[in-house]
Order: structure tokens, then sequence, then C-alpha cells
């Protein structure tokens, strides 16, 4: 939606829409969506569709043998691999230069906001489920280049994956990113607002949320990395 | 014998509930753990400590006393060892209770509704069981109602779950139909205590009605033991355990079935005497059964049905075969 020409994009996926995880929500409602479907995709008689490293592959393969020209991007797991992608779809949508202006913009944001500070607060993320990122994933990225430290990194965490929250407590982080509960119960997100959770930030812990800008690799992540180093400079 | 028995129980169940406050993936020395719990004198252990694993110890104990009792109170007035509130779809039927309250946003608008939610689908599950089986409990009629009632749960459980608009909540079938107390909080002890402490006394005070009833209902009606009113207890008492059980701990199968079953014959087959030991049995069970989850498994949700159904199940078949053998079924 950033590059595309008007009336370049036909239809967008239904997560567009969802605002827990779209950075883009106003400028998504002017788009009809899809559900990833092959028979839908294809009424749509798109000559290129933008599909991600975990759409599936026999949707994939079937629009392909449709004879319809298919791209998957694959998932940012750093900052650094941001540009790449912006590149490669400024390349399938024939807007090289607006992709170019793009990057050096994003660029530049990001190495204004790197600046170097004295100290390293401890910070955790903590999602549903327990789940939190470690090394090489974009979350922890975003905090260590807002001048946090992320502590499911301390406990040995490269990628996503659960930490117990008896762990993360005797870790002892200074700050506390939750992850945001969708509408609806589940039990999987009432770890957000367990007590010992809530304990820990009356006594100790700053508390933040993690939005849609955490999610994905686009430039938006800026704007989480922006509000993370105002965090950072109060305190 | 009998008192011996309730002793070593309890002795076990102290134990075992020690255990499971010292076991945990956060690796605290035992001393430190025990002193951070009584003293809270360090933030972090004392918050690992109150707010995780005493809620998850009290709960085990809570929760598998009342799956204990249910299933040995059931067994006494069917007269069958095969009455389990997991398998004839009492806990199932609580646990789809449960699952409305929270998807429509009930048990978030007053606190009660969860509970309550989960007590009437337990009763609704224990009056269709008790209607269709009968006065006396037909092994077959008991069995296929439960099948029935099952299966008709867990379908709308899962139904309710997929139509949630929370993309976790489908994920959490499993729960619902394995139960687990991983990451359980004070809040949900407070939730269950007093429920199931209201019909544990409700049940406990039927002992001696029971003993009779193993007379034949005639015998008992003429000792002067009035069949509706005690019909009534088993299904209030029942529903409150179960419902309150399931309604923190999810639906936790067998528990009812393999500890009567076992502390039968050293109790010397009097219900009297059954329905407390089988509320302690039951504790020491579910403390074994989610310390074992937590040693296996450290890092994942291993479920707690997933254990005790591997311990129940052979037993139930057990069970099948010998009722079968006695020409009952």
């Amino acid at each position: 939606m950033m590059l595309a020409a008007p009336g370049q994009l036909v239809s967008i996926s239904r997560i567009s829409h969802d605002p827990n995880v779209s950075v883009m929500l106003e400028e998504a409602q002017r788009y009809p969506i899809n559900f990833g479907q092959g028979e839908e995709v294809f009424r749509l008689n798109p000559d290129l569709v933008l599909a991600g490293a975990f759409t599936s592959p026999y949707t994939v393969g079937l629009l392909r043998r449709l004879g319809i020209e298919v791209a998957q991007l694959p998932i940012a797991h750093t900052l650094e691999t941001i540009p790449d992608n912006i590149r490669e779809v400024g390349r399938l949508l024939g807007r090289e230069a607006e992709a170019e202006a793009l990057i050096v913009q994003f660029s530049a944001d990001l190495a204004r906001l790197r600046a170097n500070r004295d100290h390293a607060p401890r910070a955790a993320l903590h999602y549903a489920n327990n789940y939190t990122s470690g090394e090489n994933s974009l979350a922890h990225d975003i905090l260590t280049a807002a001048g946090f430290t992320n502590i499911a990194a301390e406990a040995g965490l490269s990628g996503g994956g659960n930490l117990a929250m008896e762990r993360l407590i005797m870790l002892m982080p200074d700050l506390v990113i939750s992850g945001q509960p969708y509408p609806g119960a589940s039990r999987s997100e009432e770890v957000l607002g367990h007590p010992a959770m809530e304990r820990l930030r009356e006594g100790h812990a700053a508390h933040a949320l993690a939005d849609a800008e955490w999610v994905c690799g686009t430039p938006a992540v800026l704007r989480a990395i922006a509000r993370l180093t105002t965090l950072h400079e109060r305190g | 014998m009998s008192r011996a028995l309730m002793a070593g129980l309890g002795a076990l169940m102290v134990a075992l509930f020690a255990a499971s406050l010292l076991i945990g993936p956060a690796g605290l020395a035992p001393v430190q753990a025990l002193s951070a719990l009584i003293w809270g004198d360090a933030l972090a252990e004392t918050l690992v400590m109150r707010e995780i694993r005493l809620p998850r110890a009290i709960l085990a104990a809570l929760v598998g006393a009342a799956l204990g009792l249910a299933g040995a109170a059931m067994q006494g007035y069917l007269r069958n060892p095969l009455a389990e509130p997991g398998l004839i779809g009492v806990s199932g039927s609580a646990a789809l209770g449960a699952v409305l309250a929270l998807q429509t946003g009930l048990a978030a608008a007053h606190v009660l509704a969860l509970p309550f939610a989960a007590l009437a689908g337990a009763v609704l599950a224990v009056l269709i069981i008790l209607a269709l089986a009968g006065p006396r409990g037909g092994s077959i009629t008991l069995i296929l109602a439960g099948i029935a009632v099952s299966a008709l749960a867990g379908a709308l459980t899962s139904l309710v779950l997929n139509l949630s608009s929370n993309p976790f909540a489908a994920s959490e079938i499993v729960f619902w139909m394995m139960g687990s107390l991983q990451d359980r909080a004070m809040t949900h002890v407070w939730l269950a205590a007093p429920f199931i402490m209201l019909g544990a006394l409700v049940l406990l005070a039927q002992g001696r009605k029971f003993d009779a009833l193993t007379l034949g209902e005639d015998a008992a009606a003429s000792m002067g033991v009035h069949l509706g009113r005690l019909r009534l207890a088993l299904v209030l008492g029942v529903a409150s355990m179960v419902g309150a059980a399931t309604a923190v701990a999810g639906a936790i199968g067998f528990v009812g079935l393999v500890v009567p079953h076992i502390l039968r014959p050293l109790v010397g087959a009097r219900p009297s005497a059954l329905l407390p030991a089988s509320a302690l049995g039951g504790a020491v069970l579910v403390l074994m059964a989610d310390i074992a989850v937590r040693v296996i498994l450290p890092t994942r949700d291993l479920k707690l049905g997933v254990l005790t159904a591997l311990v129940g199940a052979p037993l139930f078949l057990h069970l099948i075969y010998k009722t079968r053998a006695q020409g009952q079924l």
C-alpha cells in the first residue's frame, strides 16, 4: 500500500483489516479484502500475487498452475532485512524509484533513533501463552535499537519461544512489554493480566503495550522504536 | 484400618503439596523458596512462590479432592463402579457452561458467572444421566448415556471456541477437554474453593445414607432414608464440586474412577468411609499428575488429563471386563 500506484492494488489480505496487527488500518479500509483462498484470488484475475513465506504451499502452487505469477516475500527477522523487502516489492510492482526513496527515508530515520545511550535497561516481551522473542527476531531488534536489552536473550532464547512466567519474573525486567489482547476471551491471554505480572509491574517494572507496529517488517517499526526511546529517556 | 489409611493419605498429600511448591522452572533452592513464601523477603522469589506456585498447589489439591469425592458419591448412589464425572459427561458439560460464560462476556461482567455457568452445565448433565440410567444405574445405559452427553458437550464446546472472535480460543479446545493448572492464580482459588467446600460438605453428610443404600432401595427407605432428598443432595453436591473444578482447571478425567477403585477394598467397601478417603486420594492423584507434567515436559503445558487417562483408561477397560464377567453388563 505504501508503494503501489493508484489502481495497482485490487485486493488485500483480510488481516489488513485486523486492528491488532495492521499498521495501515485506515488506508486498508479502502480496499476489498480476500481470505487467501485460491479460488477467490483467481477470480480477481490479478497479474501478480504477493504472498508470505508461510502462505499455504497448496494455494501458491494452485495459482501458479493457473498461470498467475506469485511472488513469496520472506519474513523480516531483523531491521536490516526490511530495506531488501521494500526493494523487492518495488521491483515487482515496477515502482523502483518510490522504493528507493522509502529505503533512504527508513535508513535515515533508523540511524537517527539509534543514538548511543549510556545505560541499557532490561526489557521483557510478554505475549499470550508466555510467548516471547529472543535474539534473531524483529522484536529483539526493535528493543535493542531503542537502547534496551532483551531478557529473553539473557535466558538464551533465539527466535521466538515460550519463557515460563516464573523464569521471566526471576529475571526481574525493568520494563514489561505485553501483547495486546484480542476481543473475546481466551486462557492463552489470561497470563498477560496474571496477578504475578501485575505485582511485578506495580513493584518494579514499567509497562508498555506491543501493538501492530511490532508485528511486521515495515517502516512502521520506526514508530514502535520512537515510542520506546521516549520511555527510555523518561526513565 | 480406616483411620490409619486416612492418616497415611493425609501425610502423602502434605508431602506432595510441599513438593508441588518446590518444583518449577525457576529452579529456586528449597530454603530460599520457603522463606520467600512465608516471609516474603525477596520480590521475585515471593511473586513466584505466592502468586504462581501456591495457587497451583492449592488448586491441584482442591480439584483432585472434588473429582475423587464426586466419583465416590456417584458410584455410591448408582451402586456402579463405572460412574465417573468425566466419563459420563458431567465434566464436559461443566466445561461447556464455563466456555459459554467466558465467550459471551458474562464471566467478565460478573465474577460468579463462571462457576455458576459451569455448575449449571454440570447439573444438567447429572440430571440427564440420572434420568436415563434410572435409580439402579444399569451399566449399559449409564455408559451409553455418558458417551452421548460427553460427545454433545465436547462438540458444542469446540463450536463455541471456533466461533470466538479470539484467535487463541480455538487452540484451547484441548485445555477444556484435558485440563491443566498452568499459570492459574489466587483469583481462581477464591472462585473455586467455596463451591468445592460446599459440595464436599453436602456429600460427606450423606455417608450413612449411602451405606444404607448398599442394602437396596427398599431397605434404605425402611431405615428412614429419603431417596428424593438424597438424590437432590447428590445432584447439587456433585455439580457444585465438578462445576467449580472444571471452570478453573478444565475437564480432568478418570480421577473419580481410579481413586475410589483403589481405595474401596481398603475401607471395607463402606461408602461413608470411602467418601472422605476418595477426597484425600483424589488430591494425592492430581498433585502427583501436576508434578509429573512439570517434570516430564517443563517447558510445555502437558495436559493433566493425558496422565490421568493413561492411568485411568486401562483400569476402566479392566472394570468393564470384570463387570461383564459378573454378568451385570
